[in-house]
């Protein structure tokens, strides 16, 4: 058995909405999955049947090769979880949080105040493990709550969202912590709505949309799947934009596109990025055009979602924008 | 399926239990709630009203006060469980507890724990500074604990509608909210701080009736040694016929939390 997780044909209805409508995975050992979505998409419930929170309406799932449904205490010895929300006991210190759930597994006194000091060493939170969390700075008290879903020692873990709502650079810290998780090898399956997020940490990433996989592969795949590189020239005089795109187009066989802020010119090039990238150059050269920047892009997994989807990521994530309906609130749905 | 053993069920519950407890000791605006509050109203009814509301009964005024309050308090200790309950809920606590291999009814069984304990340490305290501001029992010491029991047991009775309540709606905001809208008629249109018969008519009906008033009746006689047998035949009935209805409510909502 090497699959961590096996899901087959997955369904779950929340009245008249499909939280998820048919849904195929598999996580070998060891390996990180991504799920990538956007708000309402499916994640969460998806999470949920896995982690044995609530039941599939149809379709199998097994985790440490048990079902899910009818084997839910043997998974969930195997399973950590982190959910959206950091689940810690703001009033208690840290310490305390983690005895607490190391008590709660059953482990002896003595053993739970040693599981809980090693957590605590592990994510870096020992300076403040007598303070109460509610001290702590948001990427603290997520560091606590993901050494919370590690105090059973899982071989499977879930993190639903696990950076949404923090800091750059706190959201680079979790990253961290997430790689030398898997350093250890656990299996791990994330969520995420943040593409750079799954680019950064997964080994296999599967696009869901209202509650279907759309696309699945690693990133490279993904990102090749949806068209070739670009190259983006920018320009150091605004007289020189016309010029240079008339190059590049006839350079690439394509059609450029000239942004006048930016004084930026774009063309797709294929696969021969890096020779069509030397070939630019020297045209450029010859027509004695001075250029502020040049550079190769291939297509972030952004581009992926847009033209899997007809629709950005992020769009709803933020609960001021125009698709409200789609905004935060939803997530309390997903469930 | 997936049933826990009894031990762990227990130990689990125990666990949760401690953990609750030492919140509250960390929160000061629990402990405010739970035993500041209530002696105030102690002191506020014994000298501030008290002198305003005339009572038929020998002691007068804060021997008819006393039962009324610590019933109130219990009632209002819950609370702080209904509050409790939803805001781990909403954070997710629940959830992460429901993907342990623990006993699932330990988040219920542990808190409905601490919280009995909560509601004993309560009306302790009330009950000290009755005894100070000039409160005594005029029967034995049988009828005096049985009064404190009845206190304690209504409170946990009361907690598990407030449980309910608390898993229901899972949000603090409207489980404060909502909670006013009924324990505040029901505690204060009884017989705890005055007369029913002092009451308009209509009034008296409702009063009356309700499950706040017998409860009280059945303490106040116990307290000052008036007979109570039927007044506590009927408070066990409403007890065991609210905790029959809510006690399953409640566990059945809290399974459909995902």
């Amino acid at each position: 058995m090497n699959n961590a997780i096996e899901a087959y044909d997955l369904r779950k209805s929340y009245g008249q909405v499909k939280a998820l409508d048919g849904i195929d995975l598999s996580v070998e050992k060891g390996k990180i999955l991504g799920v990538l979505g956007p708000n309402g998409a499916g994640k969460t419930t998806l999470v949920k049947i896995l982690t044995t929170l609530t039941h599939p309406d149809s379709g199998r799932c097994l985790v440490a090769g048990f079902d899910v449904v009818s084997q839910a205490r043997q998974v969930r010895e195997k399973i950590g979880l982190t959910g959206q929300t950091t689940a810690i006991q703001e009033e208690l210190t840290g310490a305390e949080n983690l005895e607490i759930m190391a008590r709660l597994y059953h482990m002896p006194k003595k053993a739970a105040k040693l599981k809980a000091l090693e957590l605590l060493e592990r994510f870096d939170l020992v300076d403040a493990k007598d303070r109460a969390a509610k001290t702590y700075s948001g990427g603290m008290k997520r560091r606590l709550d993901l050494a919370a879903s590690l105090v059973g020692s899982p071989s499977i873990l879930f993190l639903d969202e696990p950076t949404t709502g923090l800091d750059p650079r706190a959201r680079i810290g979790m990253w961290k912590v997430i790689e030398n998780l898997v350093g250890g090898g656990t299996t791990l399956l994330l969520t995420t709505q943040y593409l750079d997020e799954a680019d950064e940490l997964a080994d296999e990433i599967i696009v869901i949309d209202k509650g279907k996989i759309i696309a699945k592969g690693t990133s490279d795949e993904l990102k090749r799947n949806i068209g070739g590189d670009v190259l983006n020239v920018q320009v150091a005089h605004e007289n020189d934009l016309t010029e240079v795109s008339l190059a590049l187009e006839k350079l690439a066989a394509a059609t450029a596109t000239i942004s006048r802020e930016e004084l930026i010119v774009r063309v797709g090039v294929g696969s021969r990025g890096s020779a069509a990238l030397a070939e630019a150059l020297r045209e450029l050269d010859r027509l004695q055009i001075s250029i502020a920047d040049i550079s190769l892009r291939r297509p972030s997994l952004d581009d992926v979602f847009l033209s899997l989807t007809g629709h950005a990521p992020t769009e709803g994530a933020n609960p001021q924008g125009s698709n409200v309906g789609r905004g935060r609130k939803k997530s309390s749905d997903e469930r | 399926m997936n049933a826990s053993p009894i031990s762990e069920t227990i130990s689990d519950a125990v666990v949760i239990a401690k953990r609750d407890l030492l919140v509250w000791l960390r929160v000061p605006s629990f402990i405010f709630f739970s035993i500041i509050q209530p002696v105030m109203f102690v002191l506020l009814f014994r000298y501030v009203f008290g002198g305003a509301i005339n009572v038929p009964n020998a002691g007068g005024y804060v021997d008819f006060l006393m039962p009324g309050i610590i019933a109130q308090s219990a009632a209002f200790a819950s609370f702080g469980t209904a509050i409790g309950l939803a805001k781990e809920i909403q954070l997710g606590v629940v959830d992460r507890f429901r993907s342990m291999p623990m006993a699932r009814s330990a988040v219920i069984n542990g808190r409905l724990l601490a919280d009995t304990l909560r509601i004993a340490i309560t009306t302790l305290v009330i009950l000290f500074v009755g005894i100070l501001v000039g409160f005594r029992f005029h029967d034995s010491l049988l009828e005096a604990i049985s009064m404190i029991v009845l206190a304690i047991v209504f409170g946990v009775v009361i907690t598990i509608v407030s449980a309910y309540c608390g898993i229901a709606l899972k949000n603090e905001e409207s489980v404060q909210s909502f909670g006013l809208v009924w324990l505040f008629p029901l505690t204060f249109v009884s017989s705890a701080f005055v007369p029913v018969q002092s009451m308009p008519g209509w009034m008296q009906v409702f009063a009356n009736n309700q499950p706040v008033t017998i409860v009280v009746n059945a303490m106040r006689n116990l307290a000052l040694g008036q007979p109570s047998g039927h007044d506590v035949l009927l408070s066990a009935i409403w007890l065991i016929a609210i905790a029959a209805v809510f006690t399953p409510l409640a566990v059945r909502s809290f399974s459909k939390i995902s």
